[in-house]
């Protein structure tokens, strides 16, 4: 079968778009799970309260979505200190099984999806900007600015936190912590700090994810739940802790969803994803760029 | 107590139970009902792999609908085998359908158990934690595939035509009675499967699996291949349980086959009744499932809903043991002191 | 000429870019008793647990009684006859005491040789194993109710209910008192009366010495040292890299 270059053309280009995106989306569990160990299967649910959020205020006030991110990111930072303060008191102090804080975050999700069902209902939501609509064509190369400005941001955003994470003292702290706690309490910094911060840093990403995803797709309560699969399997894949592996396996899982789609239909693209995380666990589950 | 003991016991308060709803007749105490004893057996066998063995299954809802849409299959096939069978084969099936019900719940617990024993062959050799999230996108995937399967109706539903009454043996019952007492009967057996399992030597095995993995497998314990025993009957547990569902109420669409009560629940109330014994799931069950009956009715779905996961959330928590744990808990303090 | 039970051949194993064990050989004769010292970190634990399965082993290989073990499953090389107590001790915390060691026996003991009588027998092999390491009168209790050196006890009567061919001892009397000690080597001695080859891991020079046939060192990860207990310890080498200390 002959396939039209410039239709294989424009999925890879889709493909690389929507990996940008989905690289803003994992890279909150890079840092919780990859770097903290702590299993945040509840951080799609934040995703898609971002993206609520963004939509009341853009329905109401008109403000840019992503704009509205931004304003909201310090209550989702304090989201997660807090959270993170619930999880480490009942769980982490006492060491126990991982059951329960598998448990803590489901029930977080849960409460999440059906507050949102009893809040906004059912019905999708979508937001109104200035780049919904346009497409740029550059010759016959579709690029839907939809897609193309959260990838944008979203790339700046994970470059800020590469940035952040290892150029900063705090970053780096946060880093150390992942590698060896007993190590950090040798140097007196205070590792439940450490940790607090940056759970926050990490759900705090999720208000931006969820302006992202907004702006991308229209959305409903339990869209989140087909993010678990593919969050995770780019997290393994990239490497675990890895920002950088995390970009590369988020860009490869975007382009083979895009082919599938293009080539197969979208409906199939919840399976890619769980494919991809049986394929890494099973082949190669120290990830592209391994520990 | 020896377990022949116990079943009989079982068996016995069963038969008290639905002489009982049977004598009070209600119709609306044989649909509740059935919802809560369907609990018992999901939360039961949930708590076979997720409170004995410490691996928790987030796609409680694909193995209940893989029992679901097994019986949405096998009844369109029945409807018409001649359409998709090839005519001698057809021919030999035909008299077999419409299959009863019981068939349908052993069929629909052998294709769960399928399913789950290769779904933990492939993810079992990882961290719990792996095994979780898979069993997570599991859930999606198998809900994708269904809404793409136009033969068991895809996104649309699939209707299922409910007969009015059954006779065996001289006796007539209505068939939400019937419904009703195979659930029952299969609520006693989930119970004492797990009892069975508990006190014998897997259950030892597993608990070993649960505390300390590692440790097991250096006293011997061959982990992963009760790790697959655990995932398959749980998983089969589960596909009966959903079998008999689609009689039950007429209508499936993949939207409330792979609800969100289903992986809630199966969660929540072995977490909630207690995880380390078979009596946990059961009340669990009976106390959530009972509730929440009563607050469909009186408030709204999404809000009962809502009020599980926060009981989760809080129990997780604060009280891990669940309700038999505090119990326990409180007579050990009082014989210590 | 007695056989070696146990063979181990160029062993490495790293942990990323760290080498945890280098081009290790070993070799123990059926029934012998073999103390491994080393500093702490030199790699002792990790060369238990690649012999045993809990870790993978990069290169060399392990074989036991004959059979080469590696790719076997930690279940496997038990059945096989190779026991062996952790260094930090793991019990089974929702179990009683006895139950503890009740599960190596079932899994292990009885698998093995199925003959079985009813239950009691169980319930009283598992009260005879707790007896021999003083720790009968809890059986019923909780491990969250022992203590450090009772839960190092329980680790060593696990090992022993999987009655094995080769028991290794991973530090198992650290913490304990002089008679404590004493008891212990006794306990190990009588165990290799009755043809159990042992290995013992252990700080304590002095029940090493009385203890040991034969005695290994491990430095950062190599053998510096193997042979008569007197020879190893009056190696210069070793007493520079350990018992200099």
């Amino acid at each position: 079968m002959a396939i039209p270059f410039d239709l294989l053309v424009n999925a890879i280009v889709a493909g690389l778009l929507l990996g940008g995106f989905y690289a803003a989306v994992t890279v909150g569990i890079s840092v919780s799970f990859g770097m903290l160990d702590i299993v945040n299967i509840a951080h799609p649910a934040f995703i898609v309260l971002g993206s609520y959020l963004a939509y009341l205020l853009n329905a109401s006030a008109g403000v840019d979505p992503i704009l509205a991110a931004v304003i909201l990111l310090p209550a989702f930072y304090a989201l997660g200190a807090a959270i993170y303060q619930v999880y480490f008191v009942a769980f982490e102090k006492h060491g126990q099984e991982a059951l329960r804080g598998l448990a803590f975050f489901f029930g977080l999700l849960f409460i999440s999806e059906v507050g949102l069902i009893l809040t906004f209902g059912v019905d999708y939501r979508y937001v109104d900007a200035s780049y919904i609509g346009p497409t740029w064509r550059i010759g016959f190369v579709d690029l839907p600015l939809r897609m193309l400005v959260p990838c944008v941001v979203s790339l700046l955003m994970v470059l800020g936190l590469h940035l952040y994470l290892t150029r900063s003292f705090t970053g780096r702290a946060i880093q150390a912590v992942a590698q060896d706690q007993l190590a950090l309490q040798l140097l007196a910094a205070n590792p439940f700090r450490i940790k607090r911060m940056a759970f926050g840093i990490s759900v705090a990403t999720a208000a931006l994810a969820g302006a992202f995803l907004i702006i991308i797709q229209p959305v409903e309560p339990s869209i989140g739940r087909e993010y678990i699969g593919r969050v995770f399997a780019i997290c393994v894949l990239g490497g675990m802790g890895s920002l950088p592996g995390t970009v590369i396996a988020a860009v490869l899982l975007g382009i083979v969803e895009s082919f599938t789609s293009t080539f197969y239909g979208p409906s199939w693209a919840p399976a890619v994803s769980f494919g991809f995380l049986l394929a890494t666990l099973a082949i190669r589950p120290a990830g592209l760029l391994g520990r | 107590m020896r377990s022949w003991t116990f079943t009989l016991l079982a068996l016995a308060a069963g038969a008290v139970i639905l002489a009982l709803a049977l004598a009070i007749g209600s119709d609306y105490l044989f649909f509740a009902g059935y919802v809560v004893l369907q609990f018992v057996v999901l939360a039961t066998a949930w708590n076979v792999l997720g409170g004995y063995c410490g691996y928790v299954n987030f796609g409680s809802a694909a193995f209940f609908a893989i029992g679901v849409y097994t019986t949405v299959a096998l009844q369109k096939l029945g409807a018409n085998p001649a359409r998709y069978l090839p005519d001698a084969l057809s021919g030999l099936l035909q008299p077999l359908f419409p299959l009863s019900i019981p068939s349908l719940v052993v069929l629909g617990g052998l294709v769960a158990g399928v399913v789950g024993l290769g779904m933990g062959y492939l993810t079992l050799r990882l961290r719990g934690v792996f095994f979780a999230i898979a069993t997570l996108a599991m859930a999606v995937v198998l809900q994708t595939l269904v809404i793409n399967w136009p033969f068991v109706g895809g996104a649309r539903g699939a209707y299922i035509i409910r007969p009015e009454s059954i006779t065996f043996a001289g006796l007539t019952l209505g068939y939400i009675e019937y419904l009703f007492a195979i659930m029952l009967l299969l609520a006693i057996g989930a119970l004492c499967l797990a009892r069975l399992i508990e006190k014998s030597r897997l259950g030892y095995g597993f608990a070993a699996i649960r505390d300390d993995e590692t440790a097991a497998e250096a006293a011997g314990v061959p982990t992963l291949r009760l790790k697959l025993i655990a995932t398959t009957i749980s998983g089969a547990l589960m596909g009966m349980a959903g079998a008999p569902y689609p009689y039950y109420i007429g209508y499936v669409e993949p939207g409330g086959s792979f609800g969100l009560q289903y992986a809630v629940n199966a969660i929540a109330m072995p977490m909630i009744g207690g995880t380390t014994t078979w009596a946990g799931p059961l009340i669990g069950a009976l106390l959530l499932g009972s509730l929440q009956q009563i607050a469909t009715v009186t408030i709204s779905s999404a809000v009962n809903l809502l009020l599980v996961g926060v009981l989760l959330v809080v129990f997780v928590v604060v009280a891990p043991k669940g309700i038999i744990g505090l119990v326990l808990d409180r007579r050990r303090m009082r014989l210590a002191s | 000429m007695t056989d070696a039970i146990l063979q181990v051949n160029g062993l490495g194993k790293r942990f990323g870019g760290f080498v945890a064990l280098e081009d290790i050989d070993l070799e123990v004769r059926q029934g012998e008793r073999l103390g491994l010292i080393g500093p702490n970190g030199s790699g002792k634990s990790t060369l238990v647990n690649c012999v045993c399965g809990t870790l993978r082993n990069e290169t060399g290989s392990v074989h036991f009684a004959g059979r080469q073990l590696d790719g076997l499953a930690a279940h496997r090389r038990t059945h096989m006859g190779l026991a062996r107590s952790f260094q930090l001790p793991r019990p089974f915390m929702s179990l009683s005491v006895a139950d503890n060691v009740r599960v190596p026996l079932v899994y292990t003991a009885q698998a093995r040789a199925p003959a079985t009588g009813p239950a009691g027998r169980l319930d009283e092999r598992c009260i005879e194993l707790l007896r021999l390491v003083g720790l009968d009168g809890k059986a019923r209790r909780s491990p969250r109710d022992l203590t450090q050196v009772e839960m190092r006890k329980l680790e060593l009567a696990r090992a022993m209910a999987a009655e094995p061919k080769l028991l290794i001892a991973d530090e198992a009397m650290a913490g304990l008192s002089h008679s404590e000690v004493e008891d212990i080597v006794a306990l190990l001695l009588r165990l290799n009366a009755e043809g159990i080859t042992i290995i013992m891991i252990e700080h304590i020079m002095r029940a090493v010495m009385s203890f040991s046939q034969r005695i290994a060192v491990l430095v950062s990860g190599r053998k510096i040292a193997d042979g008569k207990p007197q020879e190893v310890v009056d190696n210069p080498d070793v007493v520079r890299a350990y018992l200099g200390q």
